[in-house]
C-alpha cells in the first residue's frame, strides 16, 4: 500500500452550541469517519446539508471552521499525521500540498486583481516555482480545463469571465502548485445544468492529466458518479455508505443510499385534455426601465387545475415572465389573461380578487416570510385580509392549513427562524393557500433544498393540487422536477420560447438545439454518462 | 415581574438610574429642600448637611436645582427625540416604499436640512421665532429627525427588496401596513440603538442653546445650563459644574443601558425567548 495518500482514521469533529437559555454544550458532529484514498483517486462525499461533508473535508486541510474542533482520529497524508503538525507545518501545506476549491468561485476571487496573479500566488508564495514558471503552468492549466484563449485569460479581472469560467480558474488556482490533494467542495453546484457539465469535465479531465488526487463534495449523486472512483454516503456525521461507485449506483446496500439513487423516479402522467385555459399570455414583450429588453414575444397558457413548467437557465427572462403575470413588471407589450378577463398591467390596478386568486411561493422561504412575524400572523393574515376571518374561527382555519402541509398545530407560535428549510417552504406553502388561490406560482421552490426534503415539497404540491384543483406555474431549472410533475412544459432561452406544449411532446424529439443541449446536460444516475452526453452534444453553450 | 425576573443586572441598573431621576423630577415640588431660584447660601459653598450638594454661582441649593432641572431636561429631551424619531422613521420608511419622485423630494430636502450646520440652523429659526417651549421641542425634534431620516431609509431600502415585502404588495397591502408591519418591526434593532444615542444629543444639543441664550431661559434650571453657569468654578477647584455634568452622563448612560437590553431582545430572530 505504497500509493496510499489519504488516511483518515476514526475522525471525530466537535462543536460547541449557545442554545438560548441554556448552558453551552458540546456536540459531535461527525462520529468516527474513516477512509483511505489512493495518489490520482477521486472519493466522493455525499450526503443532504449537515451531513458533515464539508466538515470532514475541511479537516483533511487540518482545518476546523467556525468552532469546530478536531477531537480524536489521525488524518495521515504521506503517512503524516497532519493533525499533530504544527501551525507553520500545516501552513507549509496547505496551497501547495493540499488545496481547495470552494462552491461559489465568485465570492472566493478578489475582484480587484487579475486572475492570473491570484491563481499563482499561493504556488510561488510557497517557493514551489518562480513567478514566471507558475504562468507558463496556469496558461497550460487554463489549456486542459478548456478556457478559451488561454494566453490571456490570466489578465483578465473576475468579473470579465463568466461564472463557470470562474470556477474552472478556482481549479486551475488550485492545480497550479501541483498538489497531491484537491478538496472540491460542491464546485458546480451554483451553476447552470448546461455549464455545469462543462466545469465538470473540465474537472475530470484535468485531473486526469495532472494525476492529483480529489475529495469530491457534493450533495448531487448523479455529479458525483461521473467524476468518482469511490463514493462515501454520509448522515448526520456518519458513514452510511462507503465503496466503489459502480457498487453505490447499481447496487446500493442501505435504505438511505436506496431513497438518494431512486429519487424522482415517480412520475406523474400528464392531463389529457389541456384545452381549458385558465392563465394565458400572448405576445409579451417586456422590458426593465433601462430599456434592457429581456423578453421577446412570448405566449404560452395554462389549463385549469394542471401545472405548466417554465424550464430554462439563469437570465432566460423566467422569473421576468412571472413579474410579468403578477404585476410587478407593468412594462410590457401583449395580453395576459387570466380565468377568462384580461389583467390589468399594474398591480395597483387589479382587484382583491383577482390577487387572491394569484398567489405566489418563492425560492428563499428565508426571505419570503418576515422573520418577526410567527407562523400565526404569517397564515393567519391572508385570512383576515382577503376573507375578514379572526378570532376562533381564523384560529381553526389556520390549524387546518398547518394540518394540510403535514405540520400540525404545534408550529403556530414558532417564528421562520425556529423552522427548518422544508418547514419553511410548507409554511409558505400554505400562506399561498389560505388565499384559496386558483393559480400559485412557484419560483423554484425546491431548489434550495436538499434532494429529499424537495420531494416531500414536490409531493405535498401534487397532493394539494389533487385534492383542491390549484394550477401551478412551475419556475424551474431542474429538468428531474419538471418530468416529475409538469403537464405542459415550455422552455425558455435568451429571453425567448424555444418549445412549448404537453410534457409528452416536448420532451419527445425532435428537439431543436438549446432544447436538446438541456436535456442531454441534465446529470443522471449512470456511469460513463458524462462522456456519453460530451460527445452527443450539438450545441456548444455560447461562452463557457 | 417575569420580566424583571429576566433581565440582566445592566438593565436593572440602567431602570433604577431611569428610575432615580423620573422619581426626583416628578416630586421636585415635594422633596427639594429649597425653592429653584431661591438664593440661600454663599457663592460655591461646599457641601454640607445644610447643602447636600454645595451651592451654585449664585448661592442657589444645587440639589433642589438639580431636582428641577430634571425636569425641564428629561422632559424636554424625551419629547424632542421621541417626536424625531416618529417623523424620521415614517418619512423615510415612505420614501423607502414609495421610492421614485416622493423618495427624490424627501431624501434632497433632508439633504438640504444637513448641509446646514445644526447650531446655526437652531439659532437662526429660535431667534426669529417667538421663545416658546414648544417651538423649541418642534425645532429640536425636526432637526434630530434629519439623522433619523439618513438611518431609516439606508435601513429600509434593505428591506423593501426582500421577498416577503414583495409578498404583502402581491397581497394588496397597503403603505401603512408595509411601512409599520413589514419594515419596522425589522428595522427596530439598528434603530434602538441609535435612539439611545440620539437622547444623549438632545440633552447635549439643549444645553448648548440654553448656553447660547435660546434654550432654557434663566433662572429656569436646566442641566446643562448648570454646566454652563458653574464652569467658572473648575478654575478655583469647585466641582460644582461636575454634579449636572455628571448628571448628563448617568442618564445618558442609564438610557443606554436599556435600551442595549431592549436591541438584544429585537435583535433575536426566535423572538427573544429566554435570550439574556
Amino acid at each position: 500500500m505504497s500509493d496510499t495518500l489519504l488516511n483518515v482514521r476514526d475522525l471525530r469533529i466537535g462543536a460547541t452550541v449557545y442554545p438560548p437559555g441554556e448552558t453551552p454544550k458540546d456536540i459531535v458532529i461527525v462520529h468516527g469517519v474513516s477512509f483511505t484514498l489512493e495518489k490520482g483517486k477521486v472519493l466522493g462525499l455525499i450526503g443532504e446539508s449537515g451531513a458533515g461533508k464539508s466538515t470532514i473535508g475541511l479537516a483533511s486541510l487540518a482545518y476546523g471552521r467556525g468552532g469546530c474542533r478536531i477531537i480524536g482520529g489521525s488524518v495521515e497524508l504521506n503517512g503524516v499525521d497532519i493533525l499533530q503538525l504544527p501551525k507553520s507545518g500545516i501552513r507549509d501545506l496547505r496551497g501547495s500540498k493540499i488545496c481547495y476549491v470552494a462552491q461559489s468561485a465568485a465570492a472566493a476571487f478578489n475582484p480587484a486583481h487579475r486572475l492570473g496573479d491570484q491563481i499563482v500566488e499561493a504556488t510561488v508564495l510557497h517557493g514551489v516555482s518562480s513567478r514566471a514558471e507558475a504562468l507558463k503552468r496556469a496558461d497550460h492549466l487554463f489549456d486542459i480545463l478548456g478556457l478559451p484563449d488561454p494566453q490571456e485569460f490570466g489578465r483578465r479581472y473576475p468579473h470579465q469571465v463568466s461564472g463557470g469560467q470562474l470556477q474552472r480558474a478556482m481549479t486551475a488556482m488550485a492545480l497550479c502548485s501541483n498538489p497531491d490533494l484537491i478538496i472540491f467542495d460542491e464546485p458546480t453546484t451554483a451553476l447552470d445544468v448546461t455549464t455545469q457539465i462543462d466545469v465538470l469535465a473540465a474537472i475530470k479531465h484535468a485531473i486526469e492529466e495532472t494525476g492529483t488526487a480529489a475529495l469530491y463534495i457534493t450533495h448531487d449523486l448523479a455529479v458525483v458518479a461521473q467524476v468518482s472512483d469511490d463514493i462515501m454516503v454520509l448522515q448526520y456525521g456518519r458513514t452510511v455508505e462507503y465503496g466503489p461507485v459502480a457498487q453505490i449506483i447499481e447496487t446500493p446496500q442501505e435504505e438511505y443510499t436506496r431513497e438518494l439513487v431512486s429519487i424522482r423516479s415517480k412520475i406523474k402522467p400528464e392531463a389529457v385534455d389541456q384545452s381549458d385555459a385558465l392563465l394565458s399570455i400572448e405576445n409579451i414583450d417586456a422590458a426593465y426601465s433601462n430599456s434592457l429588453q429581456v423578453l421577446y414575444d412570448v405566449s404560452f397558457h395554462l389549463p385549469k387545475g394542471q401545472t405548466l413548467a417554465v424550464v430554462g437557465e439563469s437570465g432566460s427572462g423566467k422569473s421576468t415572465t412571472a413579474r410579468v403575470i403578477t404585476g410587478l413588471l407593468p412594462q410590457f407589450n401583449g395580453r395576459v389573461t387570466f380565468d377568462g378577463c384580461e389583467l390589468a398591467p399594474k398591480l395597483s390596478d387589479r382587484s382583491r380578487e383577482d390577487l387572491r386568486s394569484l398567489q405566489m411561493i418563492y425560492q428563499m422561504a428565508d426571505v419570503a416570510m418576515n422573520p418577526r412575524h410567527t407562523v400565526r400572523d404569517i397564515i393567519g393574515r391572508p385570512l383576515s385580509f382577503y376573507f375578514g376571518l379572526r378570532g376562533k374561527e381564523k384560529e381553526k382555519r389556520i390549524v387546518e392549513l398547518l394540518e394540510q402541509i403535514e405540520m400540525g398545530e404545534g408550529f403556530i407560535d414558532r417564528y421562520p427562524a425556529e423552522l427548518s428549510g422544508g418547514q419553511k417552504q410548507r409554511v409558505c406553502i400554505a400562506r399561498a393557500l389560505a388565499a384559496n388561490p386558483k393559480l400559485i406560482i412557484c419560483d423554484e421552490p425546491t431548489s434550495a433544498l436538499d434532494p429529499l426534503v424537495a420531494e416531500g415539497i414536490l409531493k405535498l404540491l401534487m397532493d394539494l393540487q389533487a385534492k383542491t384543483q390549484v394550477s401551478y406555474l412551475f419556475i424551474t431549472h431542474d429538468i428531474a422536477t419538471v418530468r416529475a410533475i409538469a403537464d405542459s412544459i415550455a422552455v425558455m432561452y435568451q429571453g425567448r420560447l424555444v418549445r412549448f406544449g404537453p410534457k409528452s411532446q416536448v420532451l419527445s424529439p425532435p428537439f431543436d438545439d438549446y432544447t436538446d443541449l438541456l436535456l442531454k446536460s441534465v446529470p443522471e444516475m449512470r456511469l460513463g454518462w458524462l462522456e456519453k452526453a460530451l460527445s452527443e452534444r450539438k450545441m456548444v453553450a455560447a461562452g463557457n | 415581574m417575569q420580566l424583571l425576573k429576566a433581565m440582566p443586572w445592566s438593565a436593572r441598573i440602567g431602570l433604577l438610574g431611569v428610575f432615580i431621576f423620573l422619581f426626583s423630577a416628578v416630586f421636585a415640588d415635594v422633596l427639594a429642600p429649597y425653592g429653584e431660584r431661591a438664593i440661600v447660601g454663599d457663592v460655591w459653598e461646599p457641601a454640607s448637611a445644610k447643602f447636600l450638594l454645595g451651592t451654585d454661582n449664585l448661592g442657589r441649593d444645587l440639589l433642589s436645582r438639580m431636582m428641577y432641572g430634571a425636569q425641564t431636561t428629561i422632559f424636554i429631551s424625551v419629547i424632542a427625540s421621541v417626536l424625531s424619531f416618529s417623523i424620521g422613521i415614517f418619512l423615510s420608511f415612505l420614501a423607502a416604499v414609495v421610492l421614485g419622485w416622493t423618495d427624490q423630494m424627501l431624501s434632497r430636502l433632508n439633504d438640504l436640512m444637513m448641509a446646514i450646520p445644526t447650531l446655526i440652523f437652531a439659532l437662526v429659526v429660535l431667534a426669529a421665532l417667538p421663545q416658546e417651549l414648544w417651538i423649541l421641542v418642534l425645532v429640536m425634534a425636526l432637526i434630530d429627525s434629519t439623522r433619523v431620516f439618513r438611518l431609516g431609509r439606508a435601513v429600509a431600502v434593505d428591506i423593501v427588496v426582500m421577498d416577503f415585502v414583495e409578498a404583502a404588495r402581491l397581497r394588496g397591502e397597503g403603505r401603512m401596513w408595509i411601512i409599520f408591519r413589514e419594515i419596522l418591526p425589522n428595522a427596530m434593532s439598528p434603530l434602538l440603538a441609535e435612539f439611545g444615542l440620539r437622547f444623549a444629543f438632545a440633552v447635549l444639543f439643549l444645553s448648548s442653546l440654553s448656553f447660547l441664550g435660546l434654550g432654557i431661559q434663566p433662572p429656569e434650571a436646566d442641566w446643562g445650563g448648570m454646566v454652563k453657569d458653574n464652569k467658572d468654578g473648575i478654575i478655583f477647584g469647585v466641582p460644582a459644574a461636575l454634579i449636572p455634568g455628571g448628571a448628563i452622563a448617568a442618564l445618558a448612560i442609564s438610557v443606554n443601558l436599556i435600551v442595549d437590553w431592549l436591541l438584544n431582545r429585537t435583535a433575536s430572530l426566535k423572538g427573544g425567548r429566554g435570550n439574556v
